[in-house]
């Protein structure tokens, strides 16, 4: 399939191809449609722009660097690796991006309350500091499993003074908390603004976490044309739902000479059924308000997705990842928890910087892919965020008690 | 629009000539296990319900609260699946020629079955209507459209965010009946006043001269009562399987009685619905 743009989507209906969509119940409906206006009246507002700006760069610290990653370029003696270094924004992720945009929406359209889903909690606190920031209540909806596997993240949650309710439906983890963010939303329609924290959920939030987070991709392409006098060669990105990774992607789609490889969480392996790699080991399906691919059985029930990576561990995959996997734009690849935990370690030991056990699985397809590259090909990979929340994780793998 | 009369338009006309609203009673297919559902399926009938919601279980019910999510895993666990909820529907069928069936659930397990391979299967074991929650109009192409092409009706929820403006794209491809959410939230939350649902009914009748159904937080015969008053017909979901759960033991399975106790309380709220023009 050849395209003149891939950077075009969503249609007016919020497809991507078959992907996207709007399959929300008749409650939320009317709000999706005021946001959507409310989103297309600021995303052209040079005021609502000024404003974002302000935000991102004096209280989020941005631009992040793009660093070069000398020594472990050395060891692994191919690819030239840059490491774009989203964990140094304030809290430590890329999600603080989307949701300064989303507050900064919220307010706009007059909303005095907002939640959250939260799975390895970064979206969480991201959520509650910028709601601190702004003076607005929020409650965040986690699952048990979640809580009991990322405890700082929660009590960071609850210093910033959110409200963290632990869900107890399903599997307790990353889709159930967007089930039960839905149903607080569909209950309170009048005063709540719900921040998806990924490239999902319907019509138009794929789109707007994917325009917040594309200042990742626009950083980039500026800073290696500055650093090296032309384009990356390769971008390498995690995709759980997909937010940092299309928004490293997204600016450089129609740049044909840039590969994409974004690398989805494998978990014990996908021949053992316990994964969280919706592309690699799913079909489309339709799940929290968009079609896209889901972990699911033959009668379209949703499976639990496993991996050691909270952050990742859900059934689904941001529409427009579907699309792109199906037009071949994007090449999709996995890592398990095992190369993952390797990656996490080497990136502490070489480079001095520990990565959240999401970019791990990013570092571990750089691992397996820079020594095979020639020492001229620039490779950039998304570190979307700081492993101090994954210590107690990764200690309990490594037999460490803390 | 179909133009030849369904079971369920025909249904509605003959309650306007009994001079009373209807009561539509929901249980989920397959909970707490096939062969119980199957009974209180068959006995919904005569316990007093005018036409049955039949829940397609599904893992991840977003618009449902505590009480129907609960149904739907178990009756999952207990190994329901789209083509044992068609069983239920063809097996009622045997018995009961009159009564519309309407299947409740979400998209992903009728897309995952086929669409058109759905309709033709649904239509050929007796279903009558469909309502499917995660589909609104701006959808209508996945399966409102072929439904009312395979004559299936396809029954569209309105909501109190449903305004002027919406209201005639909710209504457009609608048929059967229109059930208005009387509460923003979840299945078995909080309940509307009289008085609301007086006028969210009238607001309705402005658009459409489609029957009424009124549903979300109807928990006993007098509140079914109140809606009979107004509306064509009172939906009870969440008290009817709260009333299931109760007869459960510790295991979750079925002990003896419950299918007796939950048609038992079927019949209070049908003789509140009756009752309540009286």
């Amino acid at each position: 399939m050849s395209l003149n743009t891939y950077r075009a989507g969503p249609d007016e209906h919020g497809h991507f191809g078959i992907y996207g969509g709007r399959f929300v119940a008749e409650t939320l409906m009317p709000l999706i449609l005021d946001l959507e206006k409310a989103y297309t009246a600021a995303k052209d507002d040079p005021a609502f722009k000024t404003e974002m700006s302000y935000y991102l760069n004096q209280y989020v610290g941005r631009p992040s660097k793009l660093y070069f990653a000398e020594r472990l370029t050395n060891e692994l003696g191919g690819a030239k690796i840059y490491l774009k270094r989203e964990e140094l924004n304030h809290t430590g992720a890329h999600k603080i991006n989307n949701c300064i945009g989303q507050i900064l929406l919220a307010k706009r359209m007059g909303k005095t309350r907002i939640i959250a889903e939260t799975g390895a909690g970064q979206h969480g606190v991201a959520t509650a500091t910028v709601c601190a920031l702004f003076g607005l209540p929020c409650t965040i909806y986690m699952g048990e499993v979640d809580i009991a596997r990322q405890q700082p993240n929660v009590f960071r949650m609850k210093l910033l003074g959110a409200e963290v309710k632990p869900v107890t439906s399903g599997s307790r983890t990353l889709k159930d908390a967007m089930n039960e963010a839905l149903r607080d939303w569909v209950t309170n329609v009048g005063d709540t603004f719900y921040i998806i924290g990924t490239t999902a959920g319907p019509h138009p939030y794929p789109a707007l976490v994917r325009d917040f987070q594309s200042i990742i991709g626009h950083e980039v392409r500026a800073q290696m044309t500055a650093m090296e006098g032309r384009l990356p060669d390769t971008l390498v990105a995690c995709i759980g739902g997909g937010s940092n990774a299309l928004g490293l992607f997204h600016p450089f789609l129609d740049d044909a000479d840039v590969a994409m490889v974004a690398v989805e969480a494998a978990g014990h392996g996908i021949e053992t059924g316990e994964h969280a790699a919706s592309l690699t080991g799913g079909r489309p399906g339709v799940l929290h308000g968009n079609r896209t691919y889901l972990l699911q059985d033959g009668d379209g029930q949703i499976l639990e997705g496993h991996s050691i990576s909270a952050g990742l561990d859900y059934p689904g995959i941001g529409p427009e990842h579907s699309w792109l996997h199906d037009v071949g734009r994007v090449k999709y690849v996995s890592a398990t928890d095992q190369e993952a935990l390797a990656a996490f370690q080497r990136l502490s030991k070489v480079e001095g910087i520990i990565p959240a056990l999401e970019s791990a699985h990013a570092l571990a397809e750089v691992i397996r892919s820079a020594p095979t590259l020639p020492k001229d090909h620039l490779m950039v990979v998304n570190l979307s965020g700081r492993g101090d929340k994954d210590i107690f994780t990764v200690a309990r793998e490594l037999g460490v008690s803390l | 629009m179909s133009t030849t009369t369904s079971r369920i338009d025909r249904r509605f006309a003959a309650l306007k000539v009994e001079g009373r609203a209807g009561l539509v009673a929901f249980i989920t297919a397959g909970d707490p296990d096939h062969g119980t559902c199957l009974e209180l399926l068959t006995g919904l009938p005569a316990a007093g319900a005018d036409l049955i919601e039949l829940g397609m279980p599904f893992t991840d019910p977003m618009a449902d609260g505590p009480a129907i999510q609960a149904s739907t895993l178990r009756a999952l666990a207990a190994g329901a699946r789209m083509t044992r909820t068609l069983d239920l529907v063809r097996a009622f069928r045997e018995g009961d020629a009159d009564t519309p069936i309407i299947l409740m659930g979400y998209y992903n397990p009728v897309y995952a079955y086929g669409v058109d391979r759905f309709l033709a299967d649904a239509k050929a074991a007796g279903v009558d209507g469909l309502i499917v929650v995660d589909l609104p109009p701006e959808e209508d192409g996945e399966l409102c459209l072929p439904a009312q092409a395979a004559g299936v009706n396809f029954i569209r929820l309105a909501t109190p965010t449903t305004d002027k403006a919406r209201l005639p794209a909710v209504l457009a491809n609608t048929s059967g009946f229109i059930y208005y959410v009387s509460i923003a939230g979840i299945t078995g939350a909080g309940s509307a006043t009289s008085d609301a649902i007086a006028a969210a009914v009238a607001h309705l009748r402005t658009g459409t001269d489609l029957p009424v159904a009124v549903g979300f937080g109807i928990t006993t015969p007098e509140g079914a009562a109140d809606v009979a008053r107004v509306a064509d017909a009172a939906v009870v979901g969440s008290a009817i399987v709260r009333r299931l759960e109760a007869s459960l033991d510790a295991e979750g399975k079925a002990q003896p009685g419950l299918v007796a106790d939950v048609l038992g309380f079927v019949g209070e709220l049908a003789a509140g619905v009756r009752g309540a023009r009286k």
